[in-house]
């Protein structure tokens, strides 16, 4: 209970400089937006199909971009800052600033989600995902805590802030190509063979069959996929956890 | 070495033994300490003798390779919730929020305390009443010091710990920091900090414990230390530059009233000795039949810092490169 207080508490504050700050708001809100607008409206890509593969994998994106990638910068950032060893010489426990850290990066995932499916529907004329509702809002939870957890493991690895987006881009970049966000690929290609042993991969899957009227090739195996990345993240998150900058 | 006083009642921080190793460094080799309720302590030490490193094993930041502590009645090391809601801590240079305001951060860190200080009371106290609004990036470096400061007060501690805490500080501002400490002090709580600064530890500790190279090498109030090692008087001086040429630096005294003249790094001269009036009427003597100048001759007692240097040079190591 109290713990819950504190995780409040902070998701409150983070959230408060979330909205302030002019890099975080545009790399996670306007750049995905401004991606899925640009990209519905390129010629060789535009037509129905086009955007209706867009608007999901537009949505993967801000999840990964969201969780993973704010996660893994950001504790890096209050790593190097000393935030860390500020709150780790206070009560509160190092796993509520944490926790809060992610539950605050898991809510911006699913805002952006939400702005994504509007701008879609209403914008480039995307059916709303009425029968997929469940399975989005399932993949979109599940995807943003296995995204925070592995962004929290990849932060502890991550040399020093000036690395963060080096390293992270170096992971995410390559994912987004072999995991249907960039480019569609075909189903047996090798590249969707090696996107398929990772977790953006299984992302976009859950949320293209969201789309699908009759939700057709839903698999629970690509839930179980999130799932066991996301506690082997947490896992490694716990060995790589440092409180203060690599001397 | 001045020996601790061999127990204090009811000490708040109480050291033995006290030793820590990093890889093959041994930055802490030894340390007795005890500190009593309601007393300022400060650990006076040129950079690298290991001060910050005993300051973090206090506060429950780092484990200690070897000896006993015990802060408060507890082990820091176990940092304990209750244990961290009762000490206060200043960082050398930490990182605060940027996108909050100076109110929105002290909110946010009161939030974490049991019973925390008002955030009005905390602006107060700093004065930051006026730059409550302001975001913590856009604060000048004085007001986010301040804003340390504050932080470490919002759980309203009963130990306070302040590493180097004016470090960086303009005159004044330093000023504005030695009073926040001594009124905390008068509120019946302790302070322990750390200084590289002579005339800080003097204006503010009650007990000042000397540490070179991972060791106290002296322990006690200034006037305890400064009794303990540089005794008689000490008379400084330094000679034209236009003169100090030719002849005359061969003819040079090497000792006055048979004490050894120093070379000070600064080009000064200085020396110690017990019958001052002799000495000066060697010196004035040899000034005057070789129409030196004697430049910034200053006779005085001893001070805290003469006696700093000399323990410091004493305990093998060489501060002209490291102390400010």
């Amino acid at each position: 209970m109290k713990a819950l207080h504190l995780i409040v508490h902070q998701v409150r504050a983070e959230d408060r400089a979330f909205r302030r700050n002019p890099t975080a708001a545009f790399f996670t809100f306007t750049f995905p937006l401004l991606f899925l607008v640009l990209v519905a409206g390129a010629p060789d890509l535009g037509g129905l199909d086009g955007t209706r593969f867009y608007v999901p994998a537009i949505a993967t994106f801000s999840v990964v971009n969201a969780c993973f990638t704010a996660v893994a910068m950001n504790v890096a950032l209050a790593r190097d800052h000393g935030v860390l060893k500020r709150v780790h010489g206070t009560p509160m426990p190092m796993w509520t600033w944490l926790v809060a850290r992610m539950v605050h990066s898991t809510i911006v995932a699913g805002a952006l989600v939400v702005i994504v499916i509007a701008v879609g529907a209403l914008l480039l004329q995307v059916p709303l995902p009425l029968t997929g509702v469940p399975v989005l809002v399932v993949a979109v939870i599940l995807g943003a805590a296995c995204c925070c957890a592995l962004g929290l493991a990849v932060a502890g690895i991550i040399p020093n802030a000036a690395a963060a987006p080096a390293v992270v881009n170096a992971i995410a970049l390559p994912l987004y190509v072999v995991s249907d966000v960039f480019v569609q690929l075909d189903a047996g290609s090798p590249l969707a063979a090696i996107g398929s042993l990772f977790p953006v991969a299984h992302l976009a899957r859950l949320l293209h069959v969201a789309w699908t009227p009759d939700l057709a090739g839903f698999d629970i195996v690509d839930l179980l996929w999130l799932v066991g990345w996301g506690v082997a993240g947490l896992l490694l998150a716990v060995r790589t956890f440092r409180w203060e900058p690599r001397t | 070495m001045t020996h601790p006083r061999s127990s204090i009642a009811d000490p708040v921080i109480r050291v033995r033994g006290l030793r820590k190793v990093y890889g093959d460094v041994e930055a802490v080799r030894g340390i007795d300490l005890d500190v009593a309720r309601g007393e300022v302590f400060a650990l006076l030490g040129p950079n690298g003798a290991g001060k910050t490193t005993t300051l973090e094993i206090l506060e429950g930041y780092r484990v200690r390779t070897g000896g006993d502590v015990s802060v408060l009645g507890v082990d820091p090391a176990r940092r304990d919730p209750g244990f961290l809601a009762r000490i206060g801590i200043c960082l050398q240079a930490t990182g605060i929020e940027r996108y909050l305001t100076v109110r929105e951060v002290l909110e946010l860190y009161a939030g974490y305390y049991p019973r925390p200080r008002p955030v009005s009371e905390l602006l107060d106290t700093v004065e930051l009443q006026d730059a409550a609004g302001t975001l913590v990036r856009r604060l000048s470096g004085g007001q986010r010091r301040r804003l340390d400061l504050a932080l470490a007060l919002a759980g309203d501690p009963e130990l306070l710990y302040l590493d180097e805490p004016t470090t960086g500080f303009d005159p004044e501002a330093r000023r504005g920091a030695w009073d926040l400490v001594r009124s905390f002090r008068g509120a019946g709580r302790t302070v322990i900090l750390t200084t590289h600064q002579m005339d800080e530890a003097e204006a503010l500790a009650d007990r000042i414990g000397v540490m070179v190279d991972g060791r106290i090498v002296a322990l006690g109030t200034a006037g305890e230390i400064v009794g303990g090692r540089a005794t008689g008087t000490h008379i400084r001086w330094r000679t034209s530059r236009a003169s100090v040429d030719g002849p005359m630096a061969a003819s040079e005294p090497s000792t006055l009233a048979g004490s050894l003249v120093q070379h000070e790094p600064d080009g000064g001269r200085s020396l110690r000795t017990d019958d001052p009036s002799r000495a000066l009427h060697e010196l004035t003597g040899w000034a005057m039949t070789q129409g030196v100048v004697l430049d910034d001759l200053r006779v005085g007692r001893a001070t805290l810092e003469d006696a700093y240097l000399e323990l410091v040079a004493a305990h093998g190591r060489d501060v002209s490169s490291d102390a400010p």
